[in-house]
């Protein structure tokens, strides 16, 4: 069979992992695709990549769609998000003083309770705080924000400053930030480089919060359905094998090589096993689903989640919400979702939206094949986002 | 490094255009400066230190922000596009649509260029013009480094892989080329390639 090339970027992350599975582990094969994957050095390359169609699909911040419908930031090409590719995988970590102090108070690293590690990080700032994000239009941005919000840290000078993720733990041990949100394994690197400590995974803030999806120009979606269905479901396919614990020692090998992260088996695997060392000194915690790949319809480009992205999004950067929130379900793309995944197994709810956090426990849905069950989506604060409201 | 460089020509009846180049090899942004004064009248400030990138730029309230696509920092520059203080002007990346083709080419000679918006392509087009063909000299000097070093490497599997053949089957040195370069033929392989699978695997047996 004669394979057809297609060149997709991404940007070096534990969550990029399904492009890698589904090169190295066949499932782009099965869909007659020989996969290039284009590492690239920046999220604002990687955007004009898929912009001006130098790769075909990226992996991509799950907010960058959402921005660009809203005409934020420099580039303003209709791109579509075809699938989620992963759910949650950030980690918001401190600094060795921060740490300090937080201790010194008696708080107790459990790495869970947002609400309380937002109290103890405000009594223990002493001033302003600057944290590090990789980007303006990133979940870690929206989480962080949306965190600071809830808790005394609204109270506080907080500046949030861009900081490319391989180079968070040097910004971080150089006191250019006091804190950081990256994805991993960035997080876990810090940490291994002494230069600091992991205070919550992102899920402890939005418990199902949409992280990177598969993005295509919107153009490129309808010029060649075939081509994109094909790299859904082998991109679908390897989050299947992902979300399996059996499969975190190969992905873990797979993942460190040289040619992608580059980074020791046993760093990258904290994240797939949800299993991390929090600290210098080797404390460790569990985080069940620290990255989804699969369960839950994970993989499910929600109209909701996009809609939640707009609403905030508007809201800081004084645009109108109900535009924001019209162009954002534009960008969701469960047509696409259902046009391409019906027949593979994929679970297709009946709905496109959902009341974003008002799943408290893994409730069952209805699909249009038979039952799917959903997993929590709640924010830590309990609030409750009506995307028709 | 924070060098600033005045062009002296006053070709234009327009203000001067601010340029602000971050490049942290202070020999490449040298060379850019110097085609940049030659191109048009404008200020050139080079920032090469990455720390603070966006608000030190910002600082200078640059007309045209100028930096290389492999540039991992690129991403701090995104802050400018959201300026939005009333003494700050917001920045855009080509968002006229006179200035699309000229962004394609800049993009794919490897670089970024972030322009105030407003500022009309027919004072853009020069700078950019020669900022491209600047990149495109240093990004060929840097594929050439790269395949020197390459070629340097698989020369170092091939002594190896042809050292490891005389061991096992007792050849001389000519010999035991022409045996790797016959597996290679035989394979569809380049002959660097079978090298270093043959190293790899005596790694794995000794």
């Amino acid at each position: 069979m004669k394979l057809t090339p297609l060149s997709v970027g991404y940007v070096p992350l534990v969550d990029a992992a399904p492009l890698m599975v589904a090169d190295q582990m066949g499932f782009a094969e099965t869909e007659g695709l020989a996969l290039e994957l284009v590492p690239a050095p920046s999220w604002s390359s990687l955007r004009d990549m898929v912009a001006f169609g130098k790769v075909g699909a990226a992996h991509m911040l799950s907010v960058v769609p959402v921005a660009m419908a809203m005409g934020l930031g420099g580039m303003t090409t209709p791109l579509s998000a075809a699938l989620v590719m992963s759910v949650n995988g950030n980690v918001i970590g401190v600094g060795r003083a921060l740490e300090a102090r937080l201790r010194e108070q008696g708080y107790g690293f459990d790495f869970a309770d947002a609400a309380a590690a937002g109290a103890a990080l405000a009594r223990a700032a002493d001033g302003p705080l600057v944290i590090g994000a990789p980007f303006p239009f990133s979940m870690h941005v929206e989480l962080l924000h949306y965190w600071f919000a809830a808790t005394p840290l609204s109270g506080l000078p907080i500046e949030i400053r861009t900081v490319p993720p391989p180079m968070m733990a040097q910004a971080l041990a150089e006191g250019e930030i006091d804190a950081f949100c990256v994805g991993e394994p960035w997080g876990s690197v810090s940490v291994e480089n002494g230069a600091g400590a992991l205070l919550l995974p992102g899920k402890a803030i939005w418990s199902f919060a949409p992280e990177k999806v598969l993005a295509v120009r919107s153009d490129w979606a309808e010029a060649d359905p075939q081509l994109l269905g094909r790299l859904m479901r082998a991109v679908w396919r390897a989050g299947r094998w992902l979300s399996q614990p059996d499969s975190h020692t190969a992905a873990a090998e797979l993942l460190s090589r040289r040619g992608y992260l580059d980074i020791p088996p046993e760093v990258v695997d904290r994240a797939l096993s949800g299993r991390l060392t929090i600290t210098p000194g080797g404390e460790q915690r569990r985080s069940e689903g620290l990255v989804e790949f699969h369960a839950g319809a994970a993989n499910f480009p929600w109209r909701s989640q996009a809609k939640w992205m707009a609403a905030q999004l508007a809201a800081r950067h004084g645009l109108d919400r109900e535009a924001a929130i019209r162009a954002a379900g534009q960008v969701y793309r469960t047509d696409l979702y259902r046009r391409h995944m019906a027949g593979v197994g994929a679970e297709l709810p009946s709905a496109s939206e959902k009341l974003e956090g008002a799943i408290l426990h893994p409730t069952a849905v209805p699909t249009q094949a038979g039952r799917l069950t959903l997993q929590p989506d709640t924010f830590f604060d309990r609030r409750i986002f009506d995307p028709s409201a | 490094m924070h060098l600033q460089h005045f062009c002296g020509l006053l070709l234009f009846m327009s203000e001067p255009l601010t340029i602000v180049v971050v490049e942290q090899d202070r020999d490449r942004a040298l060379a850019i400066v110097d085609a940049l004064k030659g191109a048009g009248d404008c200020e050139v400030v080079v920032i090469g230190h990455s720390s603070g990138l966006a608000r030190r730029i910002a600082a200078h309230s640059p007309d045209v922000v100028l930096i290389d696509i492999e540039n991992p920092t690129r991403d701090m520059l995104e802050e400018l596009t959201l300026a939005s203080g009333p003494l700050e002007r917001p920045v855009a990346m080509f968002v006229s649509g006179a200035a699309s083709g000229l962004a394609r080419a800049a993009v794919e000679a490897g670089i970024s260029a972030y322009v105030v918006d407003g500022l009309r392509p027919e004072r853009l087009k020069p700078i950019l013009d020669t900022a491209i063909a600047r990149f495109h000299v240093v990004h060929q000097m840097r594929a050439e480094l790269a395949e020197t070093r390459r070629a340097l490497e698989e020369r170092k599997v091939i002594d190896r892989a042809k050292g490891l053949i005389m061991k096992a089957r007792g050849v001389n040195e000519d010999d035991a080329y022409a045996i790797l370069r016959k597996a290679a033929m035989d394979q569809g392989r380049r002959v660097a390639e079978v090298a270093e699978a043959l190293v790899t695997a005596a790694g794995l047996l000794s």
